[in-house]
């Protein structure tokens, strides 16, 4: 899925100062699984702006609407009698809804109220970790399910790198090499030859650094 | 191994069967010119060529490049380090091309520090390629003449490959096959990671041996004498991929009062004499870090002068 963490309350203070009427739109999408922008999550942020505002001395209307899917225009239209009623509004859905709601009404002003992170899951609960870089060109199965591209620091492709310690990264001992993991699965499984293969440069033409994507299915487009 | 691939004085000691001795020096922290000319007045005469570092640690300094440029004219052969942190292929490729026209012959390819060490944490993270992929793209721009893409290079540049090679960092079952990689990538000659754990590197030396690596590629032993007990535990604690044993902590610690950095002297100066007699060892690379002074007093008593002029 795609996480997200919330932004700090003061941060989405300062982006509708001024404003004493607000929408807080949700998603039940990535954002709901990963804890940061479901019903729940909208709840607390529109309780704790009223209560901040009325520390600050001043009265905030804020009304809570959760969408099926922020990145849908099917779901996006279903705000459209209601949503020029606010002074602005506040999405609780990763980059791609604010951005949604923006193309679909360009009058009106939209907040985003996380930091969208990485693409990852839960390993534990309350804990997610990245495991896909969207690179474009998946390459997984050559290192036994675990992606260097998107968990390896470097993204080395022929690693691990000298900087490899007790299993954890070089930049931190709260990151694992996963490069360290990827040799000890091969060498467990006998397979270690699979990583005496030069594994030629990447074409990064198919991730972001190839310029803004899209994915067209012709059988789909009417 | 008997054509010169570049014109490097490294490759022709090596060639000539002569025990290598490089050395190293990092460019400063600024355009402070003068300084990097009394750096490189220690090394002068007393190493065959000397590494220059590449925004070692993650931290700014002047480009290796044109630090290498003023070796050249000092009289000094440079050896010059480039990392995949902070350049894609386009600037890699086009460095390579100046860095040859420049008058370099020997080049250290690197994956490099993660910026995160570094003194601008900020900044994105390259790696378009790996150090791998760095290698065998400098021999097929030496030896094929083409650029990555495939297009003809208009004059290529003939460079002595160098990578490194650290024995002591984990997995060490796979350091050595990572080492056959680099050499089957390209590689001409290794520098290792800096050498305290001596049965470890006496093992490691040994499967590459066993290997035949060291029939192929040059191996040259990483030397950095300790200069203090704090050194010494930084280096244990602090440098990854860095082994330090205890027994070398404690000989630092038993030295006389004042005799701490001579006792680190000492132990450089015993592994140098025995990387000499170890089979597949076929140079020293001292990396006497901001002690580039020290360097003529340990190349003479490790007996490593005069440098052989080839």
């Amino acid at each position: 899925m795609i996480v997200a963490d919330r932004k700090p309350l003061s941060e989405i203070q300062d982006m509708i100062k001024g404003r004493d009427n607000i929408l807080i739109i949700g998603c039940k999408g990535c954002v709901t699984v990963c804890n940061v922008g479901g019903l729940k999550e909208v709840r607390i942020l529109a309780s704790s702006l009223r209560i901040a505002a009325k520390k600050e001395g001043y009265s905030l209307k804020v009304d809570e609407k959760v969408l099926e899917r922020q990145c849908d225009p099917e779901y996006i239209e279903q705000v459209k009698s209601t949503i020029h009623d606010y002074d602005a509004v506040i999405s609780m859905a990763c980059g791609v809804g604010p951005q949604f709601l923006s193309e679909a009404y360009p009058d009106q002003k939209f907040f985003p109220a996380v930091n969208t992170t990485f693409f990852g899951g839960a390993v534990s609960h309350g804990i997610w970790e990245e495991r896909c870089a969207g690179c474009g060109t998946c390459v997984i199965h050559y290192f036994d399910g675990m992606c260097p591209v998107a968990r390896c620091s470097k993204s080395l492709l022929n690693g691990p790198c000298g900087g490899s310690n007790k299993g954890k990264c070089e930049i931190s001992k709260d990151v694992n090499c996963i490069w360290d993991m990827i040799v000890k699965k091969k060498i467990e499984q006998d397979r270690l030859n699979d990583l005496l293969n030069f594994m030629p440069a990447k074409d990064w033409r198919t991730a972001r650094d190839g310029g803004p994507r899209t994915s067209r299915r012709e059988e789909l487009i009417q | 191994m008997s054509d010169f691939k570049s014109e490097s004085n490294l490759e022709k000691v090596l060639k000539a069967g002569h025990f290598a001795f490089t050395g190293e020096c990092g460019p400063p922290k600024g355009a402070n010119v003068e300084h990097l000319k009394e750096k490189i007045s220690f090394l002068k005469g007393n190493v065959d060529a000397v590494n220059i570092t590449d925004n070692q640690t993650a931290v700014v300094r002047m480009s290796s490049c044109a630090a290498s440029a003023i070796l050249i004219k000092e009289g000094v052969e440079p050896n010059f380090q480039m990392v995949c942190r902070d350049r894609n292929r386009l600037a890699i490729m086009s460095d390579i091309l100046g860095a040859y026209s420049l008058g370099i012959r020997n080049m250290l390819c690197l994956s490099g520090d993660h910026q995160r060490f570094g003194n601008h944490p900020e900044a994105k993270n390259v790696y378009d390629i790996d150090s791998m992929q760095l290698i065998a793209l400098v021999k097929k721009m030496r030896d094929e003449g083409k650029f990555m893409n495939g297009e003809d290079i208009d004059v290529p540049p003939r460079l002595f490959i160098g990578a490194a090679s650290n024995p002591f960092a984990e997995p060490f079952e796979f350091r050595v096959h990572r080492l056959a990689k680099k050499i089957n990538a390209g590689a001409d000659f290794i520098q290792t990671q800096c050498i305290y754990n001596m049965d470890k590197f006496r093992e490691f030396m040994k499967r590459a041996v066993d290997m035949g690596l060291t029939e192929r590629c040059y191996i040259l032993a990483g030397v950095t004498p300790m200069k203090s007990v704090g050194m010494a535990r930084y280096m244990a604690d602090s440098v990854p991929g860095m082994d330090v044993p205890d027994q070398l902590i404690n000989r630092l610690k038993g030295a006389a009062k004042g005799k701490v950095a001579e006792e680190g002297v000492k132990f450089a100066l015993e592994q140098i004499a025995e990387f000499r007699e170890m089979k597949g060892v076929a140079g020293v690379h001292l990396m006497a870090i901001e002690w580039e002074h020290k360097v003529p007093e340990i190349a003479e008593r490790a007996g490593m002068l005069p440098r052989p002029k080839v």
